[in-house]
């Protein structure tokens, strides 16, 4: 039983409330770390790491923190776990922390894990707040891998890094650049957006359906 | 001199925040729907970061590397900005009534904005000293200010022209700050 539920929670973040795709939220790093597919993997990870770490510590520290200062207290517990992360990036892969340069410490303002801090591993037990930072972080590295590899595959007409396109495909630069950032995110939430209202219909009529 | 003027277009035009580096995204998208309070978050984060420029450089002159803690600055820095915030608003709120009426409710917001954080940053990494920091925090302030008016206004004119159905919401707005991003993309022949 208490598996199914963490499942649930799980499989929310990545799909029922996807952080980027649903809340929008987390669009800096989205936009900015979506040249490459492997940087975007990268980048989730690292977030997914955050993620899962504040939100194991500040919901083991709940009854402990004051309601007044607990946003300060975040800060600090977020801080810590990506002063980690970078740190650990900077000594075993040099290359990526190049790449991702000031965005890995930026992962401190992520309003993702803000909002997971506040909504979730505040009001609720360790287990389920591991669970919750898991799927977000999968979530976020889920859409930030598929933008990047769209990006990539346009825009140099590799994926993570291999040649996958015909010699003869001539790379459109755009997808490169920041200003594809934009329209391509806005191109993919508008096929995001356009899917879930059709798997909405579907239940609806399929619910509609069996009473009938 | 010549130096400042290059931090100055640099930072306003060519590397602007919002269209360019990717920092301060969510307030540009979510505060972006009049151009009053457009202007109004502006000028609430050219007012921080300015500062948070200054405050940023001494902490990490006089008590970071003295002490050997660098590897503390991201912990310091956001620290020392949301410690600034707060101290702007008591300040604002004792000074000038109508200053903070009108930045009010956009200061807290501006703790998780990661223009801030962000130029904090880079002033490190570039290792600019004082007052180029101050220059840079300044004008990558008013890049900020300058993106967010020119997209609210457009927001402002799109909202009663007649889009098609699938623009409206988040995917047209995305895909209006591309358009504008690629205008500033024009800019990039300014400096080398």
């Amino acid at each position: 039983m208490k598996m199914k539920r963490l499942g649930q929670i799980i499989m929310n973040g990545i799909l029922g409330e996807n952080p980027t795709f649903r809340l929008l939220l987390g669009m800096c790093p989205t936009l900015a770390i979506s040249k490459a597919a492997s940087s975007g993997l990268g980048m989730g990870l690292a977030a997914t790491f955050v993620l899962v770490f504040s939100n194991l510590v500040i919901s083991l520290l709940r009854h402990i923190i004051p309601e007044k200062v607990r946003i300060p207290c975040f800060v600090v517990v977020i801080a810590t776990f990506v002063t980690i992360i970078d740190l650990v990036i900077k000594a075993f892969l040099p290359s990526m922390s190049a790449t991702l340069g000031i965005y890995i410490p930026l992962i401190v303002v992520n309003c993702i894990i803000f909002a997971r801090a506040e909504a979730f591993a505040f009001k609720n037990p360790p287990v389920e707040s591991i669970a919750d930072g898991l799927g977000m972080g999968l979530g976020f590295t889920m859409a930030l891998t598929i933008l990047a590899s769209i990006r990539e595959i346009i825009g140099t007409g590799t994926w993570f890094g291999m040649q996958i396109m015909p010699e003869s495909y001539i790379p459109m630069g755009i997808a490169q650049n920041p200003s594809g950032g934009f329209i391509f995110l806005g191109l993919l939430l508008l096929v995001v957006n356009a899917l879930t209202k059709y798997f909405e219909r579907r239940k609806r009529e399929k619910a509609e359906g069996e009473i009938a | 001199m010549n130096n400042l003027l290059l931090i100055i277009i640099g930072s306003v035009l060519v590397n602007n925040f919002v269209m360019s580096q990717f920092l301060g995204i969510c307030p540009f998208l979510g505060v972006s729907k009049k151009t009053e309070t457009a202007l109004g978050m502006g000028m609430a984060v050219t007012f921080v970061m300015t500062i948070a420029s200054l405050f940023t450089y001494l902490i990490e002159t006089w008590l970071l590397i003295p002490l050997n803690l660098e590897f503390m600055q991201t912990i310091a820095f956001i620290l020392v900005i949301a410690a600034l915030v707060q101290i702007v608003e008591i300040v604002l709120k004792k000074m000038s009534r109508s200053l903070y009426q009108a930045l009010g409710v956009y200061l807290p917001l501006i703790t998780t904005n990661c223009a801030v954080l962000g130029v904090a940053l880079l002033n490190s990494r570039e290792g600019y000293n004082l007052l180029e920091s101050v220059v840079n925090g300044a004008s990558a302030a008013l890049g900020f200010t300058l993106a967010i008016v020119i997209f609210a206004s457009i927001r402002e004119r799109l909202a009663v022209s007649n889009l098609p159905k699938w623009m409206d919401g988040f995917p047209g707005a995305l895909i209006t700050a591309g358009l504008m991003s690629l205008a500033f993309q024009g800019f990039s022949g300014l400096i080398r």
